[in-house]
């Protein structure tokens, strides 16, 4: 491993434990470390939320995309060439005018890496998971979201392995853009549902 | 369990601190703790439903003091230890001192991306039909078990609607401690906020969980 630069003086002796694991699993012939290097680029510079923006421009452009979505998501993401660890069965939720989706993990950090890459920490730390199924306003409040009082909230709190993609609504003014186009607007929170689709600049 | 892993509805943990262009590791052990996970769960010795149960055995102070990685790998060592990987003595040392159990496979680089494409499906048939079906009323059972469930508290003895019915999947359950796959139906059930949180709860809010069928009565 090349040098280790924690920038977090705390964290010191867990990073010698974590390395020491790695030897020692390394030494046993367990493990393979330039494995681990693989997976790091993978989720680094591969899998990551631009995946998931592509299946929503596509679903904003293409009507008969965004009906196979809601009928079979895994399929219509697997068309895609977006598969695999923690994408294997998949819901697309859709943001209507009166409804808008929120998607948890409660009891852990289910999120679909697939179209999202790997999670924030904040979507794996305790505010979010105790209070997005509490308080679901008041934490879009904190990521800087308020919606109308009469809009619903839909929590999907993701306790099996159905990991859930939230479609934003398409913002307005971007009549003939292309998917490339659309899929700029489109950020990771958007597809959690702590944020909207941007509108056009 | 009712183990510090089951949030919904906890209070005190404070605001939710969203990071601005947040980095996928804030530091170089993070993405070790990555790879070494994912590589050690590669040997085959345990399924996901083990290792969840490993984290939220965690002692709660250690579970809420401990960064998620963190928690990783505090739950890794347990499951290394308990399938004969390493030892008290190896992680002591910081080396490799005894002998190990002999894995299933261990993960090359070279078949990474393939691995980690295919995933690990955990949708299975079912033999019997599903018990119950879409726009049906039904209760979530009230019930705390000492072993690994994935039915969070807050929806407990809870009255719901099956809004869809999802696949057969392997039940976590029993899956967690060595006692089989056992698939069963899983539904998607929705609870109004109000049934959920009672007074004082968001009047707009509705709350999906998705629900093996051995969890659910009819109401």
């Amino acid at each position: 491993m090349s040098h280790d630069h924690d920038h977090d003086n705390e964290l010191d002796p867990f990073a010698a434990r974590v390395r020491a694991l790695e030897t020692i699993l390394t030494r046993k012939g367990l493990i393979d470390p330039a494995a681990i290097d693989v997976i790091v680029d993978t989720y680094e510079t591969k899998i990551g939320p631009r995946n998931g923006a592509r299946v929503v421009a596509k679903a904003w452009n293409d009507p008969a995309y965004a009906d196979w979505l809601k009928r079979d998501a895994t399929a219509a993401i697997e068309s895609l060439s977006y598969t695999g660890r923690q994408g294997e069965h998949m819901q697309a939720v859709f943001n209507t005018g009166d409804t808008h989706n929120l998607v948890v993990c409660t009891l852990c950090s289910c999120y679909p890496w697939s179209v999202l890459g790997l999670p924030p920490v904040w979507y794996k730390a305790p505010p979010y998971r105790s209070r997005a199924v509490i308080d679901p306003r008041g934490v879009l409040e904190e990521f800087g979201l308020t919606l109308p009082a009469a809009t619903k909230i839909r929590v999907w709190d993701s306790t099996a392995e159905l990991r859930y993609l939230v479609v934003p609504m398409r913002p307005g003014g971007t009549e003939g853009w292309s998917e490339e186009q659309l899929a700029d607007l489109v950020s990771r929170d958007a597809m959690i549902g702590t944020a909207l689709a941007k509108g056009p600049a | 369990m009712n183990g510090p892993q089951d949030l919904g509805g906890q209070m005190g943990f404070g605001p939710v601190a969203p990071e601005k262009d947040e980095p996928y590791f804030h530091a170089a052990w993070e993405r070790r703790a990555l790879g070494v996970t994912l590589c050690a769960g590669a040997m085959g010795a345990w399924n996901i439903d083990e290792s969840r149960h490993a984290r939220e055995s965690l002692h709660p102070a250690d579970y809420y003091s401990s960064s998620y990685y963190q928690i990783w790998i505090k739950a890794l060592e347990t499951l290394l230890k308990r399938h004969g990987f390493v030892s008290e003595r190896d992680l002591a040392a910081g080396e490799a001192i005894d002998a190990a159990a002999i894995p299933k496979r261990v993960l090359k680089a070279e078949n990474v991306p393939a691995v980690l494409a295919k995933g690990g499906p955990c949708d299975r048939p079912v033999a019997s039909p599903a018990r119950f079906k879409a726009g049906q009323q039904v209760r979530t059972k009230n019930f705390n078990p000492t072993g690994h469930t994935r039915l969070p508290r807050y929806a407990r003895g809870k009255l719901g609607r099956i809004e869809a019915v999802r696949d057969g999947f392997v039940f976590p359950d029993t899956n967690a401690h060595g006692r089989g796959e056992n698939p069963q139906w899983v539904y998607t059930v929705v609870f109004d906020g109000t049934e959920i949180w009672g007074e004082g709860a968001d009047p707009t809010l509705v709350v999906s969980i998705d629900a093996w069928e051995s969890y659910l009565e009819p109401a």
